[in-house]
């Protein structure tokens, strides 16, 4: 078993997280926010799993599932709110519904 | 017929309600039969009982009637409760007789104004509230009718409210006579306090038994209430509220600003007459302000060129020697001056009034004279109130009680020939006052037309007050004169004679009477037959000072305009843009930023949110490692 160095491992879950903020920081299609949303999750669930692995514990892999499944239910909403917003707006632009009506 | 008592208040009481309910859709002759009426039997009332009570006296000379209980807090139960004694008689009789005529002059003499049962409602208020005054079994119910015909003084001098000087006069009148109130409610406040009591024959004995003469605290209680008489009756230093009240109509400032409501000060001392017995000093201070304000309301008196200024100042004055009387002990002496000065004042105020009708309005006595001829019945009545004002000696009422309290300022242990000496110059004034206005208005050439004369309503005042006005004096005749002091015989019950005496009564009565008759030969001459020699005299510049002086009532308007009215203005000025909530308004203002900062992030736009979430991490997990 290749051991993967905890460092190298971290620092992925580090560049993938920031490269998650920063697609929902630019891009304005609600689409590609949940799909950066998803990648944030997964650098979170990668750190973990990388310090399970490095204290050679099954608690990392146990949170991973946790977040899958919070990925999941997330997914869901989001999609669910794109769909309105689709409905709604005839755009997927998310600065669209940034009127707040009462 | 006693138990009839508390009819005597609450018959001008329904009289004020059916009036000021349903007044406005009366004709006004019923209007008048109301006003009067309601009043006139309240008079007969006062007179039944008090036949009932000189024929066979209750146990004690006091009866009392109490008829509810008006609040329940704790030890504090005041009672709605009247009570009639000696004293208390003597005033009710007076205010209900001398307000029944007025009422009755006024019915002819302001049936062309409009608010004519508007007029008679506040008549009618007024003599409830005073007949209140009088018959209150305690402090309290005192108070709230002192506060009554306060009120009602308000609303009757600025009864022509559509000129604004008339509605300052009233508020002036108001705010004044409230500096005075004020005080006397902080009197039974301390009353209340230490002695648990507001009922005055209580509170007399308890004060008796608990205060020694002297100790501070009757001195500081006699010195608030006396406050608050100083402000009703317009004694110096509260003074200036009297001439300026002469704005009302002339049947209000007879009622009222003569025969009534300023006399309430001095029923209120002699009441309280225990507490000021126990506060020696009090007492003189009353006697003090008594010979002083006498002596300046004279002097303003004598300058006057509005003939119900002369009136008004004259009033101040004669109330003066109230006081002196009350400062000295002589306390059934004031009673008499009050009675006599009740009658006399009212029947000049009253015959002012007709001539001023007569006139259009004319109030200047330089701009009348003659009126001898046009009115006689008038001026014989007038003549006769003056007579009595200046005290002349032997047939007119006002010469015994004048005379009494000029004797007792000089015999009494609390005398002093100081204060008989000021009630001599006083009374020289006086004679000299009432007759420049009787010749300048009666005497000489005619200078304006006379164009309607005093009906019948008019004249049955004018003849009772005058007849009252002479034989008013024969019930207390002095040792020289018969002997036979009735009045304050049947007020010892009440109120005991000064202490003192001696044996020179003579030549002082018989000074007293040169005094006044030399004020009528004065006036005269420097008035009636060399006028042009007192003209000379006050356009000297001395004369021309002292007169603006005088004219101007020594100041004291000036006086408190520029040590009270005008710092309080300049306060207000300077406080315009509020300099104190500066703090407050700097505190609003920062809310109100920090509100618009924070509210300018809810844009709505989720990446700023998540931006904000992000940059809030960061900051979060900077701190946490750097720390």
């Amino acid at each position: 078993m290749a051991l993967v160095l905890m460092r190298h491992g971290l620092l992925l879950a580090g560049i993938l997280f920031a490269l998650g903020l920063v697609g929902v920081l630019v891009r304005r299609n609600i689409l590609f926010i949940l799909l950066s949303i998803e990648i944030m999750l997964n650098a979170a669930g990668l750190a973990f799993v990388v310090a399970g692995s490095r204290w050679i514990q099954p608690d990392g892999q146990v949170m991973f599932i946790f977040i899958l499944t919070m990925a999941a239910a997330e997914v869901s909403v989001g999609l669910a709110l794109l769909l309105q917003l689709y409905h709604r707006f005839k755009s997927l632009d998310i600065d669209a519904a940034s009127r707040m009506r009462g | 017929m006693l138990e009839l008592l508390w009819l005597i208040p609450t018959l001008p009481f329904a009289g004020f309600v059916v009036l000021a309910l349903i007044g406005a859709w009366l004709s006004p002759g019923k209007v008048a039969l109301i006003g009067v009426g309601s009043v006139g039997l309240s008079a007969i009332m006062a007179a039944l009982v008090s036949f009932r009570f000189l024929l066979s006296p209750p146990p004690g000379h006091l009866y009392s009637q109490i008829l509810w209980r008006w609040i329940e807090v704790g030890n504090f139960m005041p009672e709605i409760g009247l009570s009639l004694d000696a004293l208390s008689l003597v005033m009710v009789l007076v205010v209900s007789w001398v307000s029944f005529l007025i009422h009755l002059y006024s019915a002819e003499f302001m049936i062309d104004e409009e608010g004519y049962s508007r007029f008679f409602a506040y008549m009618n208020l007024f003599v409830g509230s005073m007949l209140t005054l009088v018959l209150a079994d305690n402090l309290l119910l005192l108070y709230l009718g002192w506060e009554g015909v306060g009120l009602c003084s308000y609303l009757l001098i600025g009864f022509w409210y559509k000129d604004p000087a008339n509605g300052r006069a009233a508020m002036k009148a108001f705010i004044v006579t409230r500096i005075g109130d004020a005080a006397m409610a902080m009197g039974l406040f301390l009353i209340f306090t230490h002695l648990g009591t507001l009922n005055i024959q209580e509170l007399m004995q308890r004060a008796s038994e608990l205060w020694t003469v002297g100790s501070t605290l009757p001195i500081v209680a006699a010195a608030l209430l006396l406050a608050g008489a100083v402000g009703k009756s317009a004694q110096l230093p509260l003074q200036t509220w009297l001439p300026d009240a002469m704005a009302g109509p002339t049947p209000v400032s007879a009622l009222i600003h003569a025969a009534t409501m300023v006399t309430a000060g001095v029923y209120l001392i002699a009441r309280t007459h225990v507490l000021f017995s126990l506060a020696p000093a009090v007492q003189l201070i009353v006697a003090l302000i008594g010979a002083a304000t006498l002596l300046l309301a004279g002097c303003s008196a004598l300058t006057q060129r509005d003939i119900k200024r002369v009136l008004a100042y004259s009033t101040i004055s004669q109330f003066g020697y109230m006081f002196l009387a009350l400062g000295v002990g002589a306390w059934s002496a004031a009673i008499f001056h009050f009675m006599t000065h009740a009658f006399f004042k009212a029947l000049l105020f009253l015959g002012a009034g007709v001539v001023i009708m007569g006139l259009h309005g004319e109030h200047d006595m330089f701009k009348m004279g003659g009126l001898r001829t046009e009115l006689p019945l008038t001026f014989w009545t007038f003549l006769i109130g003056s007579a009595s004002l200046s005290a002349l000696p032997l047939v007119t009422a006002g010469f015994y009680s004048k005379d009494l309290i000029l004797w007792q300022a000089w015999s009494s242990k609390l005398g002093s020939p100081w204060l008989w000496g000021a009630g001599l110059a006083g009374a020289l004034l006086t004679s000299i006052y009432t007759f420049r206005m009787v010749f300048l208005s009666f005497f000489g050439q005619p200078k304006a037309r006379v164009s309607r004369g005093p009906g019948i309503c008019i004249t049955i005042p004018l003849v009772v007050l005058a007849v009252l006005s002479v034989i008013g004096g024969f019930i207390e005749l002095p040792e020289t004169l018969g002997n036979r002091p009735l009045f304050s015989e049947f007020l010892h019950s009440v109120l005991p004679n000064p202490v003192g005496g001696g044996s020179l009564l003579l030549p002082f009565q018989a000074l007293a009477a040169i005094v006044s008759l030399g004020g009528i030969w004065l006036a005269y001459l420097l008035f009636l037959r060399h006028r042009r020699y007192t003209e000379n005299l006050v356009r000297t510049p001395l004369g021309t000072a002292l007169h603006c002086f005088w004219f101007g009532g020594w100041s004291f308007d000036w006086l408190y305009d520029t040590l009270f009215v005008q710092p309080f203005a300049t306060v207000a000025r300077a406080d315009k843009e509020d300099k104190i909530d500066l703090f407050y308004r700097g505190l609003a203002w920062l809310n109100r930023t920090l509100h618009f900062g924070l509210s300018a992030t809810q844009s709505g736009r989720v990446r700023w949110y998540a931006a904000a979430i992000g940059i809030g991490a960061i900051v979060t997990i900077g701190i946490a490692v750097l720390l």
